[in-house]
Order: C-alpha cells, then sequence, then structure tokens
C-alpha cells in the first residue's frame, strides 16, 4: 500500500479539479479580499469618517476609573484568575468543569481533573457555553402574555392559583432529563402533595430505546457503562460513540488512550462501524460498512447469528457476508476483551442484540456492566400529555427548561396542544417558541449562574456551583417547583445544600459540603454494578425477525455538532465551528451520498422538499461522500423561528419530519425538486495545501514491518538556508506534537482556542469570501473511492517555523523569531499589508479584514481574556502557542526561583483535547514529552522539503485493519 | 491678454515651498510634542479623596504593599479596598470629613472611584509581579511617590522608555527585599550592584514581542 501514491482529497470538486475549485485554488486572495467593492457614496462617507477620527486623536485621553472593592475578599488578588469547580449538564448528564474567572467574570472553561466524565478535557460545547452565559439575547424578565412583568407578580399569581389545584388533577409538568438529586427530590414533593399531577422528563434527542433494548434482554431497564480502554475490538452499530451520541469527554479519551502506539510492538484497538451517515466514529473507523439505518437491525441480527450466540450454530456456515464473518471471527478471538454498541437512533430489538452479543462473549463486567439508570426521559409521555392537553383536561402546564414547541415530535402538535391549556409557564433561558405561546415565561438563570448538583453517567454526582449572579435575574429550575410546591426552602443554595446535608447525617456535614464544592466531586456516589442474566426466550424470537422491505428511502436524524438539538443556535462559536466531517458552517444540509444525488439528478444547495409519511420539510442538498445510498441524513436543531439574532432562521428545520414513533430515522420517504438553489458555505475547500503529502499514514501491519515507513515519505531534497540560525542553547525553546492518531476531529480545541484567545465570529457571508479566522483549521480529508472514502483529520494551526518565511517578508517587523523560538505577532505594530499571510506555506495566518468585535455590547464584552488582545480591523493575527499562558508560567517560575516543569504549560488545545492528541513543552528538555515524542518514528513535519523546520511536527496515523477483510478489500 | 503676471508663477512656487514646509514643520512638531514625554508626564488628576501618598508612605513610613497587596504575586499591584483604610481610620480620625467618602464606601459598598493615572495601552501586559522579583524598584517607574501629596505620572512609560531598562537593567536593579524603600541610596555604584545581582540570580529582561504584546 506504501508503494501506491495514495491521493487525499477534501471535496468532490477538488478530486474532478471543477474550474470553480481551480478558480478558488488560483486566487491570491479569497475572493472579494482584493477588490474595492463599493460605490463613490461609500468612498466619501469612509473618508468624512476617517478625518473626523484622525481629528479625534488630538484630544487628552480619556478619563479612566479603577473601582476597588469596599471590602476585601480572602484569597482575592486583584489580576489573578480563580478556578471554580461545577459541572456542566447536557441532555441530563453532568461533566465535571473548572470555570476560570477574572474579577469575577467567568471567561473560560476547562474540564475538571477530578470528575470522571472529564478527567481535565472538555468538549466544543462545554467550551462554547461560557458564550451563552453573556448573549445579549437571554431573557431578561418575566413576561405575562408577552408582556413585562415581575417575580413579584409571578409569586402573587401562583399563590392565589395553586390554592386551586386541589390534588393536581390538570397540573402538568415537563422538564428536561433530571440527574439532579435536589431536583429529583423537589419533584416528588410536587407529586406527593399534589398525587394527581404527572411529571414528564423529555430530551429531544433520547435514548430511550437503549434501557428498553436492555429490559428486552435482562428484565430490567438498566443502563451501560462501557470501558473503552478495556476493549480490542469495538463494533459500533450507528452508535457515534466518539461524536455526538456521547456528552462526556471521557469516552474519546479511553478511546484514544488505546490508540497510541509508542513502539512497533504496542497494540492497538480495532474499531468496526456500521452507520448510514457519516459519523466521527465512522470517519475513525478501520473498517466502516455504510448501510441504511434500517438494515442496522438486521446487520445485527447475522453478527449475532453468525457468533452463534443463541446456541444456533458455530461459525462460518451459510453466511450472508464475509464482512461479518470476519467482524465475528475477530469477536470471536477476542472474548472479555471488545464491545459491541448499537446506537440511540436504534429500535430497542437492535440493543437487546448488542448487549446479548456482550454477554455471550463474556465482555459484561470487563468492556461494560449496568447500573440503574441515571436519567429517565419519556417521549411517549410527552405526546400523552399534549392529546390530554388538546382534550382539555390539562389546566396548568408548567414546562422547565425544554422547548417542546420547536422540538416535539411533528404528530404530537404541541404548539396546539399548548393553546389549550389555561395556564402555562415556562421557565427558559431565552425567549423561544414555546415562550412565545406560554402565558407566563421566566427567565432562568444559565448553569455558570445558579446552585444545582447532577450525575455523571457513572452516576457520580457533584455541586454545581454559580461564578456570577445572575445576569438577567433568572432562577433555577429547583427555586421555580420550589416556588410553585410552597417548599420549605426557597432558594437553589439552600435546596442543593439541605438535600446533601440530610444525605450526610451523622458526619461532619459542614465538612463534607465544603469538600464536594471544593473538589466538584462527591466521592463514593457512583452507582454500584447491577448483576444481570439474559432472559434468552424473550429475545430468541429477535435473532430470526424478517429482513425489513427495502423501502424508497430513509430519513436519519442527528444531533447537530453546533446547536446540538437547537438549544446552542444563539451561540456563534458554535455556529461558526465546521461541522467536522461535511466542513459546513452556519447551515445544515440533507446529506445524500454521491450515488444517490447523481441518481436523482441533484447537486449540492439543491432545495428539495423531503415529504416522510405525510410530513414535509425543505432543505438544501448535500453530496457527501461516503454517506449510505438511499439514505438522508439531517441535523436537527436548524430553522429556529423564535430565537435571538444569531440563531434566528439559520438553517432548515427538520422537525416537522419526525415523528415520536420513530425518533431515530423515518422510512419511506420521498425527495422531491423545488428548482429553488440555497447558497450554503463551506470551508472544506480553504486554505488547501494541494496535492502535497501533508496527511501521511499506514496500517499497524506496515508500520510494525517497517518503522521507518513514514520518514521515507519524506521528499528527497538538499535543504540549505540563507538565513542566519538562532541560538537556542540557553533557555526554553517550545515546540508541539499532534499525534493523528489519536485526534479524532471533534473540534474541541478550535473552540478552546477561540475562547482563550478572542478569536472573534465573522457570520455566513465572510467565511463564504474564505474569512473565517479560526487559529486552528481541522482538515478533513478523504482519501478512496468517493462513494466509500476514509477519512484522515489534520488539526492545523501555526507551525512557529523555525525558519519561518512570514517573518522575512513584514515590511514593519511586526512578526519576529522570539528567543524561544515563537514566531511573535505584535499586533499594534501590523499594518495589514498580509504579506505574511501570502508567503505562509501552510495558509495558518488569519486577517482582520473587519472590525468583528465592533458594536459589541458591554455584556458580550465579559466573555474577553484579559491576557490577550483585542485585535481590531486591518491587523493579522495567528496561533501564538498560547503565549500568554507561557509568560504566566514563565514569570511564576522565575518569582519561586526554578525552571518550568515539564507538562507545566499546557496551551488552550492541549488542555481541552479529549483525546489527548496534542503535547507542547521545551524541546530543549530531551526527556520533556514533547521531545520523547519528537524522536517517535511516526514523526514527521509539514512540507519538509521548504526547510521551514516547523515547531509543531505530526505523528502519522495509524490504521488498524483486519488482515481478513483488508485483502477482500484490497482485491 | 494676459490674465496672471509674470511674478505669478515665481509666487506660486513659493507658496508651494511654503506650504510644503508648513505641512512638515506641523507634523515634525505633533510628532515631536505628541511623544509620552510630554503628553503623559505631570498627569496629576484630582481624585476623589484627598489621600496622600506624602503622608502616608513618607511621613508615617508605611510600606507600599500594606495597601497594593497584589504587587508581589501579580500583574496587577491593586488599589486596596476602603476596607483598609478602615483599619486604621476606625480609630485615627474617625470623624475627618476628608473621610466621608471612604467611610460611605465602607459603608455601603458601593467602590470609591480612583482615577487612573499610570495607563498603558490595551495591547501591552506589564507584570508588576515579574518586576518587582526581579529587584526593579517601584521608584523606577513610579517615582517617589512618598514625596507627592498627590501622585503623578514622571515616567513617560512609552516603549522605548521600558527598552532602555530591559536593554540594560543594571543601573535598576537592587536586592528584591529592599524594592519597596524609595528613599534608598546604596553606599556603592548601583550599577555594580546591578551587574552583580544580575550575573547572580540570572536576570535577563526579554526583548522579544511576546513579552508585552500578546
Amino acid at each position: 500500500m506504501s508503494e501506491k501514491a495514495k491521493r487525499y482529497w477534501r471535496s468532490l470538486d477538488e478530486l474532478t479539479g471543477t474550474p470553480a475549485f481551480r478558480r478558488w485554488l488560483e486566487r491570491e486572495f479569497p475572493e472579494g479580499a482584493s477588490e474595492w467593492v463599493g460605490s463613490r457614496r461609500t468612498l466619501l462617507k469612509l473618508m468624512a469618517a476617517s478625518f473626523s477620527l484622525a481629528g479625534l486623536t488630538a484630544c487628552r485621553r480619556p478619563e479612566e476609573k479603577i473601582l476597588p472593592f469596599s471590602k476585601g475578599v480572602e484569597g482575592y488578588v486583584p489580576g489573578q484568575p480563580v478556578y471554580y469547580a461545577s459541572i456542566m449538564t447536557l441532555g441530563g448528564l453532568a461533566t465535571g468543569v473548572l470555570v476560570e474567572c477574572h474579577e469575577g467574570r467567568p471567561t473560560k472553561i476547562e474540564g475538571n481533573p477530578e470528575h470522571p466524565a472529564s478527567r481535565g478535557t472538555a468538549t466544543a460545547f462545554m467550551q462554547a457555553s461560557v458564550l451563552s452565559l453573556y448573549d445579549p439575547d437571554r431573557s431578561r424578565s418575566v413576561l405575562r402574555e408577552g408582556r413585562r412583568s415581575s417575580w413579584e407578580e409571578f409569586e402573587a399569581f401562583v399563590q392565589q392559583h395553586m390554592r386551586q389545584l386541589g390534588k393536581g388533577e390538570g397540573l402538568r409538568f415537563v422538564s428536561g432529563a433530571i440527574s439532579s438529586p435536589s431536583l429529583l427530590t423537589l419533584r416528588n414533593y410536587v407529586l406527593d402533595r399534589y398525587p394527581r399531577a404527572r411529571w414528564v422528563p423529555y430530551e429531544p434527542i433520547s435514548r430511550e430505546s437503549e434501557p428498553a433494548g436492555i429490559e428486552l434482554l435482562f428484565g430490567r431497564p438498566l443502563q451501560p457503562v462501557y470501558r473503552f480502554e478495556q476493549a480490542d475490538v469495538i463494533v459500533a452499530l450507528d452508535a457515534d460513540f466518539l461524536g455526538l451520541d456521547n456528552l462526556a469527554p471521557v469516552w474519546i479519551r479511553e478511546y484514544a488512550a488505546r490508540r497510541r502506539v509508542a513502539t512497533p510492538q504496542d497494540s492497538m484497538n480495532r474499531l468496526y462501524v456500521v452507520e448510514p451517515g457519516f459519523s466521527l466514529t465512522g470517519a475513525n473507523a478501520d473498517h466502516r460498512w455504510r448501510a441504511r439505518p434500517s438494515e442496522i437491525g438486521q446487520i445485527a441480527r447475522e453478527l449475532a447469528r453468525e457468533l452463534g450466540v443463541n446456541g444456533l450454530k458455530v461459525l462460518g456456515s451459510g453466511s450472508s457476508h464475509p464482512w461479518l464473518a470476519a467482524v465475528a471471527r475477530d469477536l470471536q478471538r477476542h472474548r472479555g476483551r471488545s464491545l459491541v454498541l448499537a446506537g440511540p437512533r436504534q429500535p430497542a430489538a437492535v440493543h437487546a442484540l448488542a448487549h446479548w452479543i456482550n454477554h455471550a462473549l463474556g465482555n459484561v463486567g470487563r468492556t461494560v456492566h449496568y447500573t440503574e439508570p441515571v436519567v429517565r426521559t419519556d417521549l411517549a409521555g410527552l405526546a400523552a400529555l399534549a392529546e390530554e392537553a388538546r382534550a382539555g383536561q390539562v389546566n396548568t402546564l408548567v414546562i422547565l427548561g425544554a422547548n417542546p414547541v420547536y422540538n416535539a415530535p411533528a404528530d404530537a402538535d404541541f404548539a396546539a396542544a399548548m393553546k389549550r391549556v389555561p395556564v402555562t409557564i415556562h421557565l427558559g433561558e431565552e425567549v423561544d417558541e414555546t415562550a412565545a405561546l406560554a402565558a407566563w415565561h421566566l427567565p432562568e438563570a444559565h448553569y455558570l449562574e445558579s446552585w444545582s448538583d447532577g450525575r455523571a453517567l457513572d452516576g457520580t454526582a457533584s455541586i454545581q456551583q454559580p461564578t456570577i449572579a445572575p445576569l438577567f435575574g433568572g432562577r433555577t429550575a429547583s427555586e421555580v417547583v420550589a416556588l410553585l410546591a410552597g417548599y420549605e426552602h426557597r432558594r437553589a443554595y439552600d435546596i442543593v445544600r439541605n438535600y446533601w446535608l440530610g444525605q450526610w447525617k451523622g458526619r461532619d456535614g459542614e465538612r463534607a459540603w465544603e469538600r464536594a464544592v471544593h473538589d466538584g466531586v462527591i466521592a463514593g456516589t457512583e452507582f454500584a454494578p447491577v448483576s444481570v442474566t439474559p432472559d434468552l426466550r424473550r429475545v430468541q424470537g429477535l435473532l430470526n425477525e424478517p429482513a425489513p422491505p427495502p423501502a424508497d428511502l430513509e430519513v436519519v436524524f442527528l444531533p447537530s455538532s453546533a446547536t446540538y438539538d437547537g438549544r446552542f443556535a444563539n451561540n456563534g462559536w458554535l455556529q461558526e465551528a465546521p461541522d467536522p466531517i461535511t466542513k459546513l458552517t452556519w447551515d445544515n444540509a440533507a446529506c445524500l451520498s454521491p450515488a444517490t444525488a447523481r441518481q436523482m439528478g441533484l447537486e449540492n444547495g439543491d432545495v428539495v422538499e423531503i415529504e416522510a409519511q405525510g410530513r414535509r420539510a425543505q432543505m438544501p442538498v448535500w453530496i457527501l461522500p461516503g454517506h449510505a445510498d438511499g439514505a438522508v441524513s439531517v441535523a436537527l436543531g436548524y430553522g429556529r423561528k423564535r430565537c435571538g439574532r444569531v440563531g434566528r432562521n439559520v438553517g432548515h428545520d427538520p422537525y416537522p419530519l419526525r415523528a415520536g414513533a420513530q425518533p431515530g430515522f423515518v422510512r419511506g420517504a420521498v425527495l422531491r425538486r423545488t428548482g429553488r438553489r440555497y447558497r450554503l458555505v463551506t470551508t472544506q475547500e480553504h486554505h488547501s495545501m494541494e496535492g502535497r503529502p501533508l496527511v501521511r499514514e499506514a496500517t499497524l501491519e506496515e508500520f510494525r514491518a517497517q518503522p521507518d515507513l513514514i520518514r521515507k515519505q519524506s521528499p528527497k531534497t538538499e535543504l540549505f538556508s540563507l538565513f542566519k540560525e538562532h541560538d537556542y542553547s540557553q533557555g526554553y525553546q517550545w515546540g508541539m506534537a499532534i499525534d493523528l492518531n489519536a485526534c479524532i476531529g471533534c473540534n474541541a480545541c478550535v473552540l478552546a482556542c477561540q475562547a482563550e484567545n478572542n478569536i472573534p465570529i465573522v457570520g455566513k457571508d465572510q467565511v463564504r469570501r474564505g474569512r473565517e479566522m479560526h487559529w486552528i483549521r481541522l482538515d478533513r480529508y478523504f482519501e478512496g473511492d468517493p462513494e466509500d472514502p476514509q477519512i484522515a483529520w489534520q488539526p492545523v494551526a501555526c507551525q512557529h517555523c523555525e525558519l519561518a518565511p512570514c517573518e522575512t517578508v513584514c515590511p514593519v517587523a511586526a512578526t519576529n523569531h522570539s528567543p524561544e523560538g515563537l514566531n511573535d505577532m505584535a499586533y499594534n505594530r501590523c499594518i495589514g499589508t498580509r504579506y505574511c499571510a501570502n508567503n505562509c506555506p501552510y495558509k495558518v495566518r488569519r486577517f482582520n479584514f473587519l472590525d468583528y468585535h465592533r458594536g459589541l455590547q458591554e455584556v458580550q464584552k465579559m466573555v474577553f481574556n484579559p491576557d490577550v488582545t483585542v485585535r481590531m480591523r486591518g491587523v493579522m493575527e495567528k496561533c501564538t502557542y498560547c503565549v500568554q499562558r507561557i509568560e504566566e508560567k514563565k514569570i511564576q517560575a522565575k518569582a519561586e526561583g526554578r525552571r518550568l516543569r515539564d507538562g507545566e504549560i499546557l496551551t488552550a488545545c492541549q488542555q481541552t483535547c479529549p483525546a489527548q492528541a496534542i503535547v507542547f513543552g521545551d524541546i530543549n528538555d530531551p526527556e520533556s514529552r514533547v521531545s520523547r515524542l519528537r524522536r517517535d518514528p511516526r514523526n514527521y513535519s509539514l512540507l519538509e522539503e521548504l526547510n521551514t523546520r516547523p515547531r509543531t511536527v505530526y505523528l502519522a496515523r495509524l490504521r488498524n485493519p483486519n488482515p481478513e477483510l483488508a485483502s477482500q478489500e484490497g482485491s | 491678454m494676459q490674465v496672471f503676471s509674470r511674478q505669478s508663477d515665481r509666487y506660486f512656487r513659493i507658496f508651494l515651498a511654503v506650504l510644503l514646509m508648513a505641512v512638515l514643520g506641523s507634523v515634525t512638531l505633533f510628532s515631536f510634542v505628541s511623544r509620552p514625554q510630554f503628553t503623559e508626564v505631570g498627569y496629576s488628576p484630582v481624585q476623589p479623596v484627598a489621600y496622600s501618598h506624602k503622608l502616608h508612605a513618607g511621613n508615617l513610613g508605611m510600606d507600599c504593599r500594606y495597601c497594593h497587596i497584589g504587587v508581589e504575586q501579580s500583574a496587577h499591584a491593586g488599589v486596596p479596598p476602603a476596607e483598609v483604610c478602615m483599619n486604621c481610620h476606625a480609630r485615627v480620625k474617625k470623624d475627618s470629613p476628608l473621610l466621608a467618602r471612604v467611610r460611605e464606601s465602607y459603608e455601603s459598598g458601593q467602590p470609591i472611584p480612583w482615577v487612573r493615572i499610570h495607563r498603558l495601552p490595551d495591547y501591552v501586559q506589564f507584570n508588576h509581579q515579574a518586576h518587582v522579583v526581579a529587584g526593579v524598584s517601584c521608584v523606577s517607574c513610579h517615582g517617589r511617590v512618598d514625596q507627592m501629596v498627590e501622585v503623578r505620572q514622571v515616567e513617560p512609560l512609552s516603549m522605548a522608555w521600558c527598552l532602555d531598562c530591559h536593554r540594560n537593567p543594571a543601573p535598576y536593579v537592587r536586592p528584591p527585599e529592599l524594592v519597596t524603600r524609595l528613599d534608598w541610596q546604596p553606599d556603592r555604584d548601583p550599577v555594580e550592584i546591578g551587574r552583580e545581582l544580575i550575573a547572580a540570580r540570572g536576570i535577563n529582561p526579554p526583548l522579544q514581542c511576546s513579552a508585552c504584546h500578546r
């Protein structure tokens, strides 16, 4: 394989070399960058404006105030950040965070190293959550019938209204999934007080089929807890456990830990994925099988039959597919060290089969165990509630932090149901679709503003502590419930604290509370494993279920990498981060395989109407190589009608297609062209470094046979330099190594960098012109057959070249080499010639074409990191290796009179990386981790032939294909 | 008929030359007088409380760090909360009308709006801790604050001025325990003391852009 030159491509246009792609590539600057657009009138306006500004500079500097505290805060030193342990909850599951606060403003989220779901790392959603805190479009006051009201008025109303509720016949609650022990206690209190009331926990992206499948098999609705570190072979059946079906970073870490290969003797796990769309997990698979969602059940059945788990037979006879036979043999070889898992979009039967296989392979207790579920949701309960409401049986509906009018299954018709309820109370962070129909809307406090608690997937409980007082007068769900129920405690702090003090009776509760708040983890609260015995009679029938007849077209509903289920729609950082696979920003699309698109005569950007079981939605088409034929996948969470300014009407809303009975996918869909076109914006062709061996990979076997294989791919050229070399005999010399084998392409680094370095949001139109500002771009390369390619990732930021081409062309010496090897960028010196960006072979420099920070409200400025300059128009910027963090630690070490320790400086991307693929450190120290990685045989640098000598090096990706299948696929 | 006289061409040339000189002259003059030596040095705004550094730091001999607690641990030296004033003024001069603003702040929780004097542009990251730990005295940048009734800026705080010291630190380095002794007079050549300290403690002031601009 190494002899055959692999061809990597980023888009179908690049693969076929269309004229449009050539034009994009050959332009010196992206479109619009070098043209003067505007009329004579705008020119005169601008001149007038600049003259008046020039006049202003002569004025005396403005008076600035210093406002100290009135009373000191113990331990507080002005200018030093303070870190608080807390949790962020998504889909009911908590992940531990450390919140960095500057002068009382939370500015950055890091993972909590003590927390089992985080272990020090954070996901893109967690990184971006701090921006939502300062969103000026958040709900700012209590609304009664859409008019401004107050909490006092609401309290008075509640006093009077709740007395009339009797036993709660018409009282209904809808909330998100709840793992918070204190809120669950409050819920039970409410249901005791109003015995005929009902409470529906509801998540639009539900995982209900998982416990349901386990109940089929083991007789109890349990929740699996996976240990990916222990698994040598993983089979994922439409389960995106590295991507959006996983809300905690720890799974990625455990998986990636088994992809680290330091020496040719090391072993690696092997990942098989069967899926309809192209997920992050599929992109990292060693073997991937494209299948329609409805076929996956059949594949699971055949795999089970192949394994002979019901005692029907042993291997090898009458199998329908050699792929499955090979996977089955691989699983058999790794009994007790393998794992089969099914995704939440698959029905309960597939989950039952997956866990049955795990049980038969002896994996239970080793790579998977079962506990009581941490969260429970009830999609059917929501439909039943809507039914009741339509029948006029509901008189008071309380919706806590959910948005069912937007995201409830279409057949529930929640909007119509809500209109029939006389009293509706909605608590939410924004005035959304549900708030618009509610009699009362109450502003909800952000998680960084409120006291609460929650559990991680393994049951570990943590306290959530506020890091800032509510900016817009919000309250928490627990406070609202306490008010409605007349609970003895009214403040969230008292509710949470009293719950836990009650749990710690007989111990020193005060100490335990302080410890719990400080650590962010309450030790010993994880759920105990439950022993299980499968009831084979109940699942026997599943094996012999007939395959479903092939349907026309199937639509798969996926969470969005930007908005999740729509809740982050108003978050500009997430909206602008390109989707890891499609590289679309500010949009979703109906993704099709190239073959299906060809068959229907569709092209990128054609708007189609999707009809499924009488429900319709319009979406633009995006052709995605590697997508399953005969299926369409759409990301949920777009097309919000009532939302803040950022997310309103961004993308297209697929929720109208989704029915309660099939939340994961729907069969029998039809696509119709509308004749309209829609402009989708993608970054996949931006900053192209065409046709050079940038991504390098090999298989584990090839690497074992020939460890210098990667290095040999470097072009053999004689290297010489015209410039004088720098002397690094003293002090530090920084360097970075990125392990492409661990990187799974999840975008967390991109968002962490954006939060740390005050990187602006530019908007869809600017991205179209190639002006996105992200300092790290995550290059996604396809390789192989356009119908069924493989994906390779490569995060590229400034390479900090030793002989940097940018430095030599700057006419004003705004970019310089530091004595520690960094390419410094002095913003105040930059005059914006952009020569450096033109001369950069890696295309990592970003130019502020416009003043992207202009017009920010005061509250939006609170998110800025005070240690990093906020750049203005006309200034070049790029990755600095987080020089502010380097300097901070250096000053600290100097004050303590010592050298820096290895691993003391963490760049923002390195700290957050769930796969721990990025290592930064001193390359003068031969024993530092980064030095050791630079000696790794997989180590190479980009464009070595240019002799730029980058300080960032890459470790080539290894794949671990099954030798049986590799020979099949090769033939 | 001639519209312009014979001399008009010459007049026009003279006019152009004068105009050019006027423009060049005003640019030169403007850039000269707008240097921080002239625009920044001497800035001494009226503060909301008539606090005298001369009285407290000079006559009473209080250490700078009693109030500016961050100077050894943080980028910012910090301005003290009203509570720090009240540590003494709860007993000393407790009814003075000059202290009304301080008492009011202490009771109401509202901060006293001190006017900033030493200000660097937003793209400069100055760190007090790094300088104080290296043995650069307060006096090097802030002057004899212990002799000022109203604090004023005495140094330009411009980049060229910063670099003077970063390129040649010896005259400005003293034993770190003496940084807040504004009146310290060494018994021998301060440059020699500085050189010895620099050699002994490995002091190496950075000159790269990212030391201050990041």
